[in-house]
């Protein structure tokens, strides 16, 4: 399972990337196998105020659809549009190509009180 | 086979497990006041003597009436072939499956109903069905919701009025509202009372519904109103009548977002006000928005071409309280009906459908004109309008004994409009002949009209 040392995880299979009080936020690739092949990305409006834990979108594959929750609070200032286009990114590259939204976060340390990899891989037994 | 799924062993067995004393219990919570009460059902009867009274109910109906009703459900002559597709062993079922790809030909039908539908209505994406035209519209009135943001509705009150109370129903509960909006004496929706509700900045209007044609038969400015909703941010929902798309402009070319309407016309009898046939359609922006199924085509592994559920992930089987709607069911025996329909007449014969009503409403006009009988509203009609008599209930008792069905009465559904007071409204089909017409102008003289 590829999960990289340097990202934060959250409970939800959220995984985050802080750069200068900014975060980059996807689903991880355990999250991706278990959806199966996604087919659908919908994300929010740039501008939104996320609380944490908001519902920020929604994610669809062919077999279901969940609930795409922020990690951490922040407001939306990118989201990738790329998806639209190409949603089987976040299977194929979850942690490049298939991030979802860009986020200034309100409380740039937010992100330390997040799973670590080795806590987010006992999270997902393995 | 036993069709009672417990017995009264499992049942013990199960009050036990949950240490129960017995079934009602479980219905505590469930205020006493709305429990049923039972069934109040005569003794069993024998076959024979059931049968001598089941046919005598039934010719209590009258099926002998020339009609002239109309009012959202349209009298067509349905093709032999419709019904003998329908009754196929094979299709002969009201459900879509829940293993769906199992049943290709139920599949393949859904997919051509949404591919003529999608043609008709000029939108390229249609649900698998609904219930009826006035369950769609409500649905459609909750995608605009969905889709905006905004939670403040406008609906014509020149719609049928039973869906305008379906959609008040779906929104007397929450924070969302919905408004009527009024019409003009030519009895089309008065787009200026539309614009200054537009305006109201503070309070975003999510969608927009009008019917075309509208509850009168008239036809609305439908251009104009797509225009001021887009302006204002709001989307448009036509509810339309399917057979009419024939020879009317499709929503999609009059910039309406969303096609609400009920496809009873398409090839299904009239019957005590059901079963129906609920179209909903709408743009790609909304593909995500419309509630109920989406059936695709594909291939398989060998490369023969399949049909498959495309997209079923916001049903309430899996989104729970998330769902696009709480009614995650279709019409599958209904749309294979007008399937089956718009496949046997082809857009011609669907044409030619349209037109001979559209002439033969005219004609009623013309008929009942120099009877002295007017219409009441200028506006265009396709081929159904209103008309103005002296005590229009008498009249429509007069006429009904005398085997002539004189349309509705409006005051039944406007009581509170005296314009409408002694107004019928009136349609004709192609199967209404000119000595039908003869039989109503005759019988409205008669009855003083």
């Amino acid at each position: 399972m590829d999960l990289p040392e340097t990202l934060r995880y959250s409970k939800d299979h959220e995984w985050l990337r802080t750069e200068h009080g900014e975060a980059v936020v996807g689903i991880t690739a355990w999250a991706a196998d278990e959806l199966g092949d996604v087919v659908f990305v919908e994300l929010p409006e740039i501008g939104r105020k996320l609380g944490q834990d908001e519902t920020f979108g929604v994610i669809e594959s062919v077999k279901t659809a969940s609930d795409l929750f922020a990690p951490v609070a922040g407001e939306v200032i990118a989201v990738n549009d790329a998806l639209g286009g190409d949603p089987e990114m976040v299977n194929s590259e979850p942690y490049e190509g298939g991030w979802m939204v860009r986020l200034r976060l309100d409380d740039a340390a937010a992100a330390d009180e997040l799973l670590d990899v080795a806590a987010y891989r006992e999270l997902i037994g393995g | 086979m036993v069709y009672g799924p417990h017995t009264p062993e499992s049942r013990e067995q199960m009050l036990a497990a949950l240490d129960l004393d017995s079934v009602d219990r479980l219905f505590d919570d469930i205020p006493e006041a709305v429990h049923a009460s039972g069934l109040d059902l005569p003794g069993p009867l024998p076959e024979l003597t059931l049968s001598r009274e089941m046919t005598a109910l039934a010719a209590r109906n009258r099926t002998d009436l020339v009609s002239f009703l109309g009012a959202g459900v349209y009298q067509h002559h349905i093709p032999a072939a419709v019904d003998s597709v329908l009754s196929r062993g094979e299709f002969y079922t009201a459900y879509t499956p829940y293993q769906p790809e199992i049943s290709q030909g139920t599949l393949q039908t859904i997919y051509e109903y949404q591919s003529l539908v999608a043609e008709l209505v000029g939108l390229p994406v249609v649900s698998a069905s609904h219930y009826d035209g006035a369950a769609a519209t409500a649905e459609a009135a909750l995608m605009t919701v969905r889709a905006t943001r905004r939670d403040r509705v406008l609906i014509s009150r020149a719609l049928h009025r039973h869906y305008v109370e379906t959609a008040h129903t779906y929104f007397a509960a929450g924070t969302r509202e919905l408004e009527e909006l009024p019409t003009l004496r030519d009895g089309t929706t008065d787009l200026a009372a539309l614009e200054a509700a537009l305006a109201d900045t503070d309070r975003p209007v999510a969608g927009v519904i009008l019917g075309q044609p509208n509850v009168f038969g008239l036809l609305e400015p439908m251009a104009e109103a797509a225009e001021l909703a887009h302006a204002a941010g709001a989307l448009l929902v036509a509810v339309v009548e399917p057979v009419s798309l024939s020879v009317l402009a499709p929503p999609g070319e009059y910039g309406a977002d969303i096609a609400a309407g009920d496809g009873q016309p398409l090839g299904i009898a009239p019957a005590f006000g059901g079963p129906h046939l609920g179209l909903l359609a709408c743009g790609q922006r909304l593909l995500r928005q419309i509630p109920g199924r989406l059936v695709g085509r594909t291939e398989d592994l060998e490369g023969r071409r399949a049909f498959v559920m495309t997209l079923r992930a916001r049903e309430q089987d899996i989104r729970r309280d998330k769902a696009a709607s709480n009614i995650c069911t279709n019409q599958a025996l209904c749309a294979l009906a007008a399937t089956a329909y718009l496949a046997t007449l082809g857009p011609h014969g669907l044409h030619d459908v349209a037109a001979a009503g559209a002439a033969a409403a005219q004609r009623l006009e013309s008929a009942l004109a120099k009877a002295g009988i007017e219409r009441i509203h200028d506006a265009p009609y396709l081929n159904e309008f209103a008309i103005r008599v002296t005590d229009a209930s008498a009249v429509h008792v007069r006429l009904l004994e005398s085997g002539v069905l004189a349309g509705l009465e409006l005051s039944r559904w406007y009581p509170d409009d005296p314009e409408l007071a002694d107004a019928l409204l009136v349609c004709a089909t192609e199967l209404t002949t000119d000595e039908d017409i003869d039989r109503l102008v005759e019988g409205l003289g008669e009855a003083g009209a």
